[in-house]
């Protein structure tokens, strides 16, 4: 399911509102959660989750091309740790369906 | 503190104008529709956030960590978030304590 086929589900099943209106509630929704991440606060959503951010020390890489070793600095990750009930939900799908796109 | 539903809910209405019963409304459904779909196998892509992507497991040994009594754990499915480019570069310059 991609971004765009999410609206039109919502916007389906959500009458009152345009599909515009929708629209832009997802983008504000995903927008808003970025920012809150980017400033470093969780998002703790019941039922579903929670999103914080890991931290990754500074380290050594390689230029894969010309293998020059390039420091990187230390940095923020994006991390996701699915609640209780979607990991229940999800667990017991996997008896009913296969995993698609 | 942290983000929830009812401060999303609350931006809605203060941004876009919607009122507080639909704005309470989609953000729910917005959770659930996402839930929904990685229940029925399908995996959820958001352009500029992120993937949420689904796994099967095997089954693997396993310990209690309590006892050391060696346990088998599992085949499970497990959902997995790849975040996106974009969250990805807006993150990384977060330069605060690493006292997440």
């Amino acid at each position: 399911m991609t971004k765009s086929e999410l609206i039109e589900i919502l916007s389906q099943k959500q009458m009152q509102l345009a599909y515009k209106d929708v629209e832009l509630a997802v983008k504000t929704m995903l927008e808003h959660m970025g920012n809150t991440l980017a400033n470093g606060e969780r998002i703790e959503i019941r039922g579903f989750g929670s999103f914080s951010l890991h931290y990754r020390p500074p380290r050594v890489g390689r230029n894969p091309k010309t293998g020059d070793s390039v420091k990187l600095d230390a940095k923020y990750v994006p991390h996701f740790k699915p609640g209780k009930e979607m990991r229940e939900r999800v667990n017991n799908s996997m008896k009913k369906v296969e995993i698609s796109d | 503190m942290a983000l929830t539903k009812a401060e999303l809910a609350e931006r809605l209405f203060e941004e876009l104008g919607l009122n507080k019963r639909e704005a309470k409304e989609i953000v729910e459904m917005f959770f659930k529709e996402i839930r929904g779909a990685l229940e029925n196998g399908q995996q959820v892509k958001l352009s500029g956030f992120g993937n949420f992507d689904l796994r099967d497991k095997k089954e693997r040994p396993g310990r209690n960590p309590k006892t050391g009594q060696e346990i088998p754990i599992t085949a499970r499915r497990v959902v997995t978030f790849r975040p996106g480019q974009k969250l990805k570069a807006k993150v990384e310059a977060y330069a605060g304590t690493h006292q997440q």
